[in-house]
């Protein structure tokens, strides 16, 4: 049995001393240095942290859209650092649901064709694609809202349908960037909501960046970073 | 698997004002292309129907054209009954006695006079040219004053409407009928009968021109040789559809040069155009790349949808481009030959020309949408995800 393969068995992201440096110009500008973090698998993590400690670059990094200076990001079992751009793109595609603070939806596509987007790069056939966008939008509540283009959604509904678009390919981790960032109080309350079903009755590992203390304290584990180190 | 077409199709739809512009842009560029393309086209049908390969023009040796020369009748008789010359059904040779002068006719709409190559034949002249067609009134009658005009300088100059009397050389002369000659330079000219037209014009006891059928078009270069040995005669035979070529001079090879140019400089202009606006609209869809990124999308699949969206963009902008040349089909313009007369011609916008104007905005779409979608497939995806 291989040690990625272990990994896989004991944590659904293990990150082992993983340095990031940005260049910019003649200056190196180190964003995360030396971090170690386990995240069982089906757990709901918040990562908090001052604007500029490393917890979104963090966060890339364990999505596959970032690459480490350094160290080794494993998820699902997949050491990420060997991967060439194209097999990390295939590999985000079915482990990978990525929500976003301003919700990211195609605005020329309408609620169901945003949902069903990922689902392009599987080899569904068109029905399949529609009935499993279908149900995800029922999961999150918004099935009578299929049609409505994202500029028809109010804030709080366009962030659902993120979270359909999200889980619709049935990965392995969840990552989400400040996912209630551009909500009101209520809109806010609701998608850590969802998020807390996807993680307790669907068995989701869910990662999730934040400044708000009040939708870290609906997470299992907090971890704090500060200036590119973790502080528990 | 790539993004599905209708994501682009919407997308242009959603930035309408930026895509109409675009589309109007490169439309203005396949319009202008098509349009110059169909001029040279017609232009070379024009030249290419005037003369045949079975027929030899014999012309005093030295001349460039008709006008310069003279074969004294003689000449022409003797000439006519040599064996590389074709006969018609009636035994006769199949040899044309023509004489021709220049006369100025007013311009239609403006009275600018015109150059019209006014043209003597015999009855022979119709069976050694078979493409001439009398469309409307009817053919003169040999040894009246009666012409029949092209029907292309009928649209051109005024006052040869059929009943019409039109004076050349102090003489009146009816136009009795219309022709048609396969679009050929001969619908520039008019025609009467040699036997009224030579004395009238002075060209007594010869001709300015000799047109022959021959047996063979493979016996010209030895009926030219033999001709040209005889000191006698002085005189040269040419290939019928090379002497109007060379009568045209330049004027075609100078279409077909400034076709090229106007279509490179107006299609660099149109690439930037695309190029600009395609830009425009990956600069506006940053995050959204990101965000196809980020889903899996490969660098590939998001080059291939930009650069189908530029394409799609000028597809349209071609059809548009298109439309606008089509009605510029028949339009008749004229310029002038080495001869001085008047060679009109009509634009002909014909399918292929239409398919190469598509062709055109496909390329420049696809190399105006070629950079930008680059740009789009490379964006790091973290950079592209923090764009507002």
């Amino acid at each position: 049995m291989s040690t990625t393969e272990v990994a896989s068995k004991t944590a659904a992201v293990s990150v082992q001393n993983v340095r990031k440096v940005y260049q910019r110009d003649s200056l190196q500008i180190k964003v995360l240095d030396g971090i170690n973090l386990d995240v069982p698998q089906g757990e709901f993590v918040a990562l908090m942290g001052p604007s500029g400690s490393g917890k979104t670059t963090l966060l890339n990094l364990i999505a596959g859209i970032d690459r480490v200076t350094s160290g080794r990001v494993t998820v699902a079992g997949t050491d990420l650092g060997p991967l060439s751009e194209g097999e990390l793109a295939k590999w985000r595609s079915r482990n990978i649901g990525f929500i976003f603070q301003f919700y990211n939806l195609i605005p020329v596509l309408n609620a169901v064709e945003n949902v069903e987007l990922p689902l392009l790069l599987s080899p569904l056939s068109k029905r399949e694609r529609r009935e499993r966008a279908m149900t995800a939008l029922r999961i999150v509540g918004l099935s009578d809202r299929s049609k409505h283009y994202p500029r028809q959604l109010s804030g709080g509904q366009e962030q659902r349908v993120a979270i359909a678009r999200a889980v619709v390919t049935d990965p392995t981790v969840l990552v989400a960037d400040e996912p209630t960032g551009d909500l009101d109080h209520q809109s806010a309350e609701e998608i850590l909501t969802l998020m807390e079903t996807f993680n307790k009755e669907f068995g989701k590992t869910i990662i999730m960046v934040t400044h708000d203390p009040r939708a870290a304290a609906r997470a299992r584990i907090q971890h704090h970073l500060d200036k590119g180190v973790l502080s528990n | 698997m790539a993004l599905p077409i209708s994501y682009n199709v919407r997308n242009l739809r959603s930035r309408w004002k930026v895509t109409l512009l675009a589309i109007f842009g490169i439309a203005l560029v396949v319009a202008a292309f098509v349009t110059i393309l169909s001029m040279a086209r017609g232009f070379n049908i024009a030249l290419s129907s005037t003369g045949s390969d079975n027929n030899a023009i014999v012309t005093q040796r030295g001349s460039m054209s008709e006008l310069s020369s003279w074969i004294d009748i003689g000449n022409a008789n003797l000439i006519a009954v040599d064996p590389r010359v074709a006969r018609g059904a009636d035994g006769k040779p199949l040899a044309s006695c023509e004489v021709v002068v220049i006369t100025a006719r007013p311009k239609k709409g403006t009275n600018i006079p015109l150059n019209v190559t006014f043209r003597g034949v015999t009855s022979i002249a119709f069976n050694v040219r078979n493409n001439i067609k009398v469309v409307e009134g009817r053919s003169f009658t040999p040894g009246l004053y009666e012409v029949i005009v092209g029907k292309k300088i009928a649209d051109r100059v005024s006052g040869v409407d059929i009943g019409s009397t039109i004076s050349i050389q102090r003489k009146n002369w009816k136009v009795v009928g219309l022709f048609a000659a396969d679009d050929s330079s001969f619908e520039s000219e008019i025609w009467g009968d040699y036997d009224a037209m030579a004395p009238a014009i002075g060209r007594n006891g010869g001709c300015e021109s000799l047109t022959v059928r021959l047996t063979n078009p493979s016996v010209l270069a030895s009926l030219d040789k033999d001709l040209r040995a005889n000191p006698q005669m002085q005189v040269q035979a040419d290939s019928e559809r090379k002497y109007y070529e060379n009568l045209a001079g330049s004027i075609g090879t100078a279409l077909i040069i400034l076709a090229s140019f106007v279509a490179i400089v107006m299609g660099i202009g149109a690439v930037f155009g695309a190029m600009n606006t395609m830009y425009a609209i990956v600069s506006q869809r940053t995050r959204e790349i990101g965000t196809l990124r980020a889903l899996g999308f490969s660098r590939f699949s998001i080059l291939i949808s930009f650069v189908m969206e530029s394409v799609l963009l000028a597809l349209v902008g071609g059809v548009v481009g298109c439309l606008i040349a089509l009605p510029m089909n028949g339009f008749t313009a004229a310029t002038g030959t080495n001869s001085f007369s008047e060679l009109a011609f009509a634009f002909k916008v014909t399918p292929d020309l239409l398919m190469i104007g598509l062709g055109f905005a496909v390329i420049m779409g696809f190399v105006g949408g070629l950079l930008p979608a680059f740009r789009a497939a490379r964006m790091p995806i973290t950079r592209a995800l923090r764009e507002a």
